[in-house]
């Protein structure tokens, strides 16, 4: 064995690493969509390595709809503090009362769709010229398909089929006015790869992605976590039970599981062992086969 | 105490990585192929394969349809086949793999080529009863054209065959014969069928003439740790890291990702294109100093001198520096709607720098289904690969493709729609 080795999340995070130069080398005004879950903590991790001992030199955005844990906005905000970084907040509550954005209605409304319209307002209106995102592409069918360097129209709309030829490690990020493009520097990483990193460089993350006790109710054979917001039906009883987050989304489609870990050792031992895909519990995703594809094509993260 | 099995986290945090690629034409089976490594190396899980079963029943096939997995895009799905480059994702307990499954339509060339730029090996498809086609050869040459260091060729569908030894031979002997044209020094011959899962993972009983390892033991045990050049040094410059605050108020750092050789503090080094030379004064991690750095890793390197270095620059070891130059040779896979012609411009970017060029001739033109010469060619069409000569209106620091892939190649971008029209390998 060569004694010049890399193991395979040293490899991914230099080729992270080596991403996020390459957006803060090559566009104007960056910025890192930040959502409060495991992946876009790992990245925000990623980035101060990345240009350590300076600053990030990016805002954070996150796309708020108005219906998050309550956990997840102190972590946001003692993060924001701690890496001495700008926020920007893009509220979906705002699109809607500007009337940008209809609210959905009946029983399994999200605001999850609507994120796209005010990430893309967003957008627009800080004139940002590539977003980088915590996209993996062993989440979902459709991700597998996307490019790192993601070209965006004027309309921030994806074209699947007609895609950049991305080769070695040459990026290629040229783009007309009005364009933009996310980056999606963890593309090639595993669910797993990103635990055991969190694991390896000691990432301190929300309380939620670890066991507590939380009002929950059971629909369409997955449990959510209740919030005053959320309609039920009469069928649906609230119960309490020790859950956690296995992914960290708008909390009207979170699934949340059944779980006793408490660590991360426990986190990895248990998803060593599970077998369902993280993305199992959202609901985001069940609407349709294509569900991401289409929602990708419009703009969505 | 915990209730969980203990997950081996010593030996995960060790595994490396192994970056291969498919090719074949259309239904030799390869998104099957993928299905079945995915699925016999249990790297499926429940709700996908009961959106797999659920797909399936709805498109009124009998068996599960493993390609479903593979085929992401609502027309891809819809047409059954497969259009992009998609990314899949595996680990045994010895390694990691990234699958580029690329498709095998002639007019999505390109894709191909683009799975094979990051490629530690190549599988390529032969279904057993068509034996070594006019897309075998294509997909042998590109491989080797990028350089994949193995290749690992699958003679697929040995179920309809019924196991016969003989057909796996004569395609083994039919395609030993025409690779001694290619450059590509490990090739091994594996009889499989994706859909029983005869040697795919499992060793077949069907095939005890076999005596060869399975697919999954050549991807598990292949040598790898020998892809990079770790031998010239070469250091391309992404960005400067100047923090401007009170702790750091001098530091000034030059970031980039090794992508050659081995630098160490004290290490005489030379910065193109000025040509100064000067010595290495640290090498910058997270919050610590390194002794050495080598590929692939990303690192900042601090020098002894101040010395004026921008995106695009190259630190080399100063006794064994690349190339410099603004004429450039090179293999070129035409990727662009619209014709490469003679005294065409494009813009160029290579490693970190990035300028333009004009095409200044086509040496010939490759026929890739013989690999025969042709002359005399006035433009290039997409998916055609050629010889040509550029010139830049800088020099590029580089060295030829077959010594290192990173500084030698280089992609072409068509001005106005900014595409990625073509792809260089420096000769």
């Amino acid at each position: 064995m060569s004694k010049y080795h890399l193991n395979h999340l040293k490899e991914l995070e230099s080729e992270s690493i080596y991403i996020m130069r390459e957006v803060a080398a090559q566009f104007e005004n960056p910025c890192l969509l930040f959502s409060g879950g495991k992946d876009s903590i790992v990245m925000v991790h990623l980035a101060k390595k990345a240009f350590w001992p300076a600053r990030i030199p990016f805002p954070l955005v996150h796309i708020d709809t108005g219906h998050n844990f309550e956990e997840t906005l102190t972590y946001r905000d003692s993060l924001v503090e701690e890496i001495g970084a700008k926020l920007v907040i893009g509220s979906v509550q705002e699109s809607i009362n500007k009337g940008k954005a209809t609210e959905e209605k009946g029983i399994n409304a999200s605001r999850n769709k609507l994120q796209t319209g005010t990430l893309l307002d967003t957008i627009e209106a800080h004139k940002f010229d590539a977003a980088l995102g915590g996209g993996r592409r062993d989440e979902e069918k459709a991700r597998a398909k996307e490019r790192f360097f993601s070209h965006r129209d004027e309309f921030g709309q994806w074209d699947p089929k007609n895609q950049r030829p991305e080769l070695w490690n040459i990026f290629n990020g040229k783009k007309n006015i009005g364009e933009h493009f996310r980056v999606f520097p963890i593309s090639n990483w595993t669910e797993m790869d990103v635990w055991q990193y969190i694991y390896q460089e000691q990432i301190a993350l929300p309380s939620l992605y670890f066991t507590h006790e939380r009002d929950v109710f059971e629909r369409d054979g997955m449990w959510l976590a209740h919030a005053p917001f959320m309609q039920l039906k009469p069928t649906e009883k609230v119960e309490k039970k020790r859950i956690r987050c296995r992914t960290i989304g708008d909390i009207t489609c979170t699934g949340v599981t059944f779980s006793e870990a408490s660590s991360l050792e426990d986190i990895i031992n248990e998803i060593a062992s599970t077998r369902v895909t993280e993305r199992g519990g959202r609901a985001d995703d069940k609407r349709s086969e294509a569900a991401m594809e289409d929602r990708k094509k419009e703009g969505y993260f | 105490m915990s209730q969980f099995e203990q997950f081996d986290n010593k030996g995960y945090l060790n595994m490396d990585l192994l970056r291969f690629t498919t090719a074949g034409s259309v239904d030799d089976g390869k998104s099957t192929l993928i299905g079945r490594l995915l699925y016999d190396s249990k790297s499926i899980f429940e709700d996908q394969l009961e959106a797999v079963e659920r797909d399936s029943k709805r498109r009124g096939m009998d068996e599960m349809n493993l390609a479903l997995l593979t085929d992401g895009l609502r027309d891809e799905r819809e047409q059954g086949i497969t259009i992009d480059v998609a990314y899949r994702y595996f680990a045994t307990p010895k390694r990691k793999f990234i699958i580029a499954d690329t498709p095998g339509h002639i007019q999505y060339t390109r894709n191909m080529v683009t799975g094979a730029s990051t490629a530690n090996l190549a599988i390529i498809l032969i279904d057993a009863r068509h034996g070594v086609i006019e897309q075998t050869f294509r997909h042998s040459y590109i491989a080797s054209l990028l350089r994949i260091p193995h290749l690992a060729v699958c003679v697929n569908k040995m179920d309809l065959v019924n196991f016969d030894e003989e057909v796996f031979n004569k395609i083994r002997e039919d395609y030993s014969a025409f690779s001694t044209k290619l450059d590509v020094k490990d090739i091994r011959f594996v009889p499989i069928s994706a859909l029983k899962g005869d040697n795919v993972v499992d060793r077949s009983t069907n095939m005890n003439w076999y005596d060869g390892p399975t697919l999954m033991h050549i991807l598990e045990n292949i040598y790898i740790a020998g892809d990079y050049n770790y031998t010239e040094g070469r250091f391309p410059v992404q960005t400067i890291i100047r923090p401007y605050n009170d702790e750091y108020h001098d530091y000034r750092g030059y970031a980039g990702r090794i992508a050659g050789g081995v630098f160490k503090p004290g290490d005489e080094v030379v910065v193109l294109p000025s040509g100064f030379t000067t010595k290495i004064k640290a090498i910058d991690t997270y919050k610590e100093s390194i002794p050495e750095a080598f590929p692939p890793q990303s690192v900042t390197i601090r020098l002894e001198d101040e010395i004026d270095i921008s995106r695009g620059g190259m630190i080399a070891h100063t006794e064994n520096q690349p190339q410099s130059s603004q004429d450039i040779e090179m293999m070129i896979c035409w990727m662009g709607e619209k014709p490469l012609t003679v005294r065409g411009k494009y813009v160029v970017k290579h490693t970190t720098a990035d300028c333009k060029c004009m095409v200044q001739s086509i040496e010939y033109k490759v026929d890739v289904n013989t690999m025969n010469h042709i002359a005399c060619v006035e433009n290039l069409k997409l998916n055609d690969i050629a010889k040509v000569k550029i010139r830049t209106t800088q020099a590029l620091h580089f060295d030829s493709y077959s010594k290192n892939r990173i500084t030698g190649s280089l992609i072409l971008i068509e001005e106005g729609s900014n595409s990625t029209v073509g792809v260089g390998m420096i000769i």
